[in-house]
């Protein structure tokens, strides 16, 4: 096809509109070019002979009559093994590279490979010679780290193919040609161990999209017991700023059970991604023993770079997700924060000239935030095994008011809301999910009857409180406020979880079960309690009985005599002889 | 090549617009009119019609009047000699002292890789306890300061200057008032410190774009010292103002406006700004503070609320106070466990305690009786008031934690205080256990 050419009649902000003589596609890829620099754009909108395009650099210095240059290629990834580990930005150029040729600042108009070419991979084949393949059929696979990285036949091969030949298990690097193919019309492909994939279209080379069933354990306690998140699920986390969103997802990012997570930092504080950037290769992974780093990629595209790129990193993201769960494995995805995506696509539309829909965003938002969580799933593969794509993004809605149209937008396309509340993270009770408000279509490993009676202190102590508040103590019934300081209790030894400690900040499903299991006949316990003040006292010292405990490793002898310390101080209150 | 054109076609607010060809997106030029010179800055471009922000406003400029293009985006001078000077949001000197043109850098520069920013692990002491205890003050840290109208945020960030430990103070001032550009002049000189500041001062009679430059003249100028090592203090005031310029401009420009006037964008704005602050791996940093006043005391305006999203905690000044609720300094865990032992457990539990008398001392108003623990619990929030709160309170840090664990056994047994246990035995004041 024949590279079609433009050049610039309009800039307004990190939008141009070129004129072109030729065919262009949507979302076609293009460069502008200003002196050396070669500015990589993406056409949006097509107007007779005029192609409106969001340039992915800082506009300052172009000209109207500069060149453009069209690709005739769609704006995609590069998919193939050594992606595990790296830090992107929303087009996935790898930033450490970028920082080791350029220093300190983000060079305008260089674009890197996403994948070390020069590295060579032990490739072992498993397709042979005379097999046939499809678009998503495995020929062989790579150890990327501790994962069998699959080679893939390209996922937009349509139709069969006949394999001609396939190489030698040996080390090759990842542009070398691996095996050719040969369709029924008898033309013959070369096949490499990376392709390219447009990252707005979702992969979908599998056999069927399942029910999410399984937890993924998060070892958050409030999330995973209360408002669980499930394997190829989706979830939210609102919240107005300040609240934890970014602590909370950082905890996530480390302690979630996933094979692999992936964070994109959308338009967030460069900050927070320097934490896990250099954080994350120092902490080793409990469950494998390496370093987490090497089950993570991260994509970072922080509120000071350019905003285009901010809108596709999102799906950047989703599609490095989507690949790794075409080799069965578990991923999650953390975006943070869904909202800062939403706003590039508002000003895109703003610069566009489009009729704006409520508070100016877009009228499609609700369709692009729906198919975005539409990309999450469990999916049963060609070959059998299972794979699972998690999504978890936050919502920064303006002014904390959940009511605006991202949060409620997202909230209707997502299978948990985990809300923060001001109020907590006011009193310092993190994470600052508000157990009354938020809510998961998922079940948790826990008993949903002990669930159930936990919630129900929560409700009654939260009413009792209310009341508390308009009739004062010496108003409340002794049984009353008996209820409100269980419910207190259940609040600070359970929902509330201090992650910066390296004991109390993960707690695993066999300690969540035993505890829970604990906290529940404490809440279930008729004490002997006569009066208040008595009442009080006692809570007061089985909290702080309890916190401690929280802090003790399980395995640690400790752990038992603080149970027994506990466990005594119940018996001696409670009403009932036997104790619990 | 300079190129000189004398036909302005339209002039909408401060926006003129000319035909005018091979000019550049954000390329400055030169309007003289017959009240002197001002600068411009190329804003949109569609075809051959160019638009210009006039920096000195539009008002009495003609239609034949001459409009020369620099072949240059907006620049500022760089070097030791600006020291101790005063400039305009132009650039230019308002002091009496010599123009700087030498060295000349590009303002606005692209964004730092987040691959070479560091981890931020030092603290910048106040001495204000507020800050040094509750929400430590990081290098590298940006940090607004909410507030309404009225309240002594400028009295606040002078303070910190004269006070905080380091290297060079750059302040910006935008739609500063005249007699708070003094205050800050008088105070800074008066402690010594005006040697090592710059100031980039817009006061409330200039032109409203030329507030605009504002800040990104001070931290281009920061992120320049910055790379040779120096740690910078920026301190702006009031960003309420830079946004409302903003506002101005969108609006003129007849762009669609997202939530009370403000353009979509303002986010990303106040992003590119507020992001500059950073840690060099191996050179110095950029702090900044920046005074954001909310119009009616909402934090849910616009601007506070955008700023919040971006910024690394905040501080809330209210009533001559910086609230501990809402206040919240992202970076403190950084550097609060490096302190002292006690540190932490001293920050979260004087917090929650001091919710819990928010609590009762609204019971009380109403007129319940006061339990026992209620009244512990006003006698609590009294003292942390007034020896802790106060604004002027000056005392370390580790002088603060004393303080903190004396008001805590005058108020309390040490189960009351939920403090762990190991803690009570080593800082639970002897005298009162």
């Amino acid at each position: 096809m024949n590279k079609t050419k433009g050049s610039i009649v309009g800039i307004n902000g990190n939008m141009i509109s070129v004129a072109f003589d030729g065919n262009i596609i949507q979302n076609e890829v293009g460069y502008a070019i200003t002196g050396e620099d070669r500015l990589k754009s993406e056409v949006i909108k097509i107007q007779g002979n005029i192609a409106f395009m969001q340039v992915f650099e800082i506009t300052k210095g172009l000209k109207i009559g500069d060149k453009v240059e069209f690709t005739g290629e769609m704006l995609s990834v590069q998919l193939g093994p050594g992606i595990l580990g790296m830090v992107y930005d929303g087009l996935q150029n790898p930033l450490n590279e970028l920082a080791e040729l350029h220093g300190f600042f983000l060079k305008r108009g260089v674009i890197l490979d996403a994948l070390d070419f020069n590295k060579k991979w032990e490739f072992t084949p498993t397709a042979k010679k005379g097999d046939i393949v499809t678009g998503g059929s495995i020929l062989g696979h790579v150890s990327e780290g501790i994962f069998e990285h699959k080679i893939f036949v390209p996922f937009d091969y349509q139709g069969n193919f006949t394999v001609k030949s396939i190489v030698e298990k040996d080390s090759y690097k990842v542009d070398h040609v691996i095996a050719t193919i040969e369709n029924d019309k008898g033309d013959q492909l070369e096949l490499m161990m990376y392709f390219d994939w447009p990252v707005k279209i979702p992969i979908t080379n599998y056999r069927e999209k399942m029910v999410p069933k399984e937890p993924l354990v998060t070892q958050t306690r409030i999330i995973d017991t209360f408002f669980p998140v499930a394997r190829g699920g989706t979830y939210c986390i609102p919240g107005p700023f300040g609240a934890g969103k970014t602590v909370l997802q950082q905890v996530t990012s480390r302690f979630a059970e996933a094979d692999i997570v992936i964070i994109a930092a959308c338009g967030e504080r460069a900050g927070e991604v320097v934490e896990t950037l250099r954080e994350f290769p120092e902490i080793t992974d409990p469950r494998t023993g390496k370093s987490l780093m090497e089950r993570t990629i991260i994509i970072c595209n922080t509120s000071s770079m350019p905003v285009a790129a901010r809108e596709a990193s999102v799906y950047t993201a989703a599609t490095l997700g989507e690949y790794y769960r075409q080799m069965g494995l578990n991923v999650l995805l953390l975006a943070d924060s869904t909202s800062r995506w939403a706003q590039a696509m508002r000003e895109l539309s703003g610069r566009l000239e489009e009729i704006p829909g409520e508070e100016a965003f877009p009228a499609y938002l609700e369709s692009r935030i729906a198919q975005f969580y539409e990309r999450a799933g469990l999916v049963e593969l060609n070959d059998g095994n299972m794979g699972s794509l998690t999504i978890g993004g936050t919502v920064s809605p303006a002014g904390g008011n959940f009511e605006e149209p991202v949060t409620q937008s997202t909230l209707k396309v997502v299978g948990a809301f985990h809300g923060l509340s001001r109020d907590r993270s006011n009193a310092r009770r993190y994470p600052a999910i508000h157990p009354l408000e938020s809510w998961s279509k998922y079940k948790s490993f826990n008993q949903p009857k002990l669930i159930d009676d936990a919630r129900k202190i929560l409700f009654k102590g939260n009413e009792v409180h209310q009341m508390m508040l308009v009739v004062g103590e010496e108003g409340t019934s002794i049984e009353d406020y008996i209820i409100y300081l269980k419910s207190e209790f259940l609040d600070s030894v359970y929902l509330q979880q201090n992650s910066f400690d390296s004991v109390d900040g993960a707690t695993s499903p066999e300690r969540q079960k035993y505890a829970f299991k604990y906290v529940h006949d404490v809440l279930m316990t008729e004490f002997s309690l006569k009066e208040k003040n008595e009442a009080r006292n006692f809570f007061n010292k089985m909290r702080q009985l309890f916190i401690d405990w929280n802090y003790i490793d399980m395995k640690d002898e400790e752990f038992n005599k603080q149970e027994a310390i506990i466990t005594k101080l119940i018996e001696e209150n409670s009403s009932d002889a036997e104790g619990i | 090549m300079q190129k000189v054109y004398n036909k302005i076609l339209s002039v909408t607010g401060n926006v003129i617009t000319v035909r005018a060809s091979d000019v550049a997106y954000e390329e400055l030029a030169e309007v003289t009119t017959q009240r002197g010179k001002s600068l411009a800055q190329v804003i949109k471009l569609e075809n051959d019609i160019v638009s210009l922000q006039v920096f000195a406003g539009s008002q009495g400029i003609a239609t034949n009047d001459e409009i020369r293009f620099l072949g240059n985006p907006m620049r500022v001078t760089f070097s030791d000699n600006m020291l101790g000077r005063i400039f305009n949001g132009s650039g230019v000197p308002r002091d009496r002292g010599p123009a700087l043109t030498e060295n000349m850098i590009e303002i606005a520069g692209p964004s730092v890789n987040p691959a070479k920013r560091i981890i931020p692990r030092n603290m910048i002491r106040t001495n204000i306890p507020m800050i040094d205890l509750f929400n430590s003050l990081v290098v590298s840290q940006k940090l607004p300061i909410f507030s309404v109208s009225g309240e002594p945020y400028n009295e606040l960030l002078a303070r910190i200057a004269l006070q905080a430990e380091v290297d060079m103070i750059v302040l910006g001032g935008i739609g500063l008032k005249y007699d708070q550009y003094m205050y800050f002049k008088n105070t800074l000189e008066e402690g010594g410190a005006l040697s090592r500041s710059i100031f980039f001062v817009h006061t409330a009679s200039d032109p409203i774009v030329e507030g605009l430059m504002v800040p990104d003249l001070c931290l281009a100028v920061a992120e320049r010292f910055a790379l040779k090592g120096k740690n910078i203090l920026v301190l702006l005031t009031d960003m309420t103002n830079f946004a409302d310029a903003l506002k101005e401009i969108a609006i003129t420009m007849e762009q669609v406006p997202s939530n009370r006037g403000y353009p979509g964008d303002l986010y990303s704005q106040l992003a590119a700004r507020y992001e500059k602050a950073v840690d060099f791996d191996t050179a110095g940093s950029v702090t900044i503070l920046a005074a954001t006043t909310m119009p009616g005391d909402d934090v849910t305006h616009p601007v506070p609320d955008n700023t919040g999203y971006i910024t690394e905690g905040q501080f809330y000044l209210r009533n001559g106070r910086i609230e501990p609720f809402g206040s919240l300094s992202r970076l403190k865990q950084q550097v609060n466990d490096k302190t002292r032992d006690d540190h932490r457990a001293i920050m979260d539990g004087m917090i929650q305690l001091y919710a819990q008398y928010n609590e009762t001392e609204e019971k009380r108003a109403m007129g319940f009786r006061m339990s026992e623990w209620d009244k512990k619990l006003l006698k609590y929030g009294k003292l942390f008031e007034s020896n802790m709160m106060d604004l002027s309170v000056n005392i370390a840090l580790e002088d603060a934690l004393d303080l903190g664990w004396k008001i805590l056994a005058e108020c309390f047994t040490p189960e009351e205080t939920r403090m762990k246990t190991d803690l009570v035995k080593k800082f639970w004041p002897k005298e009162a256990a």
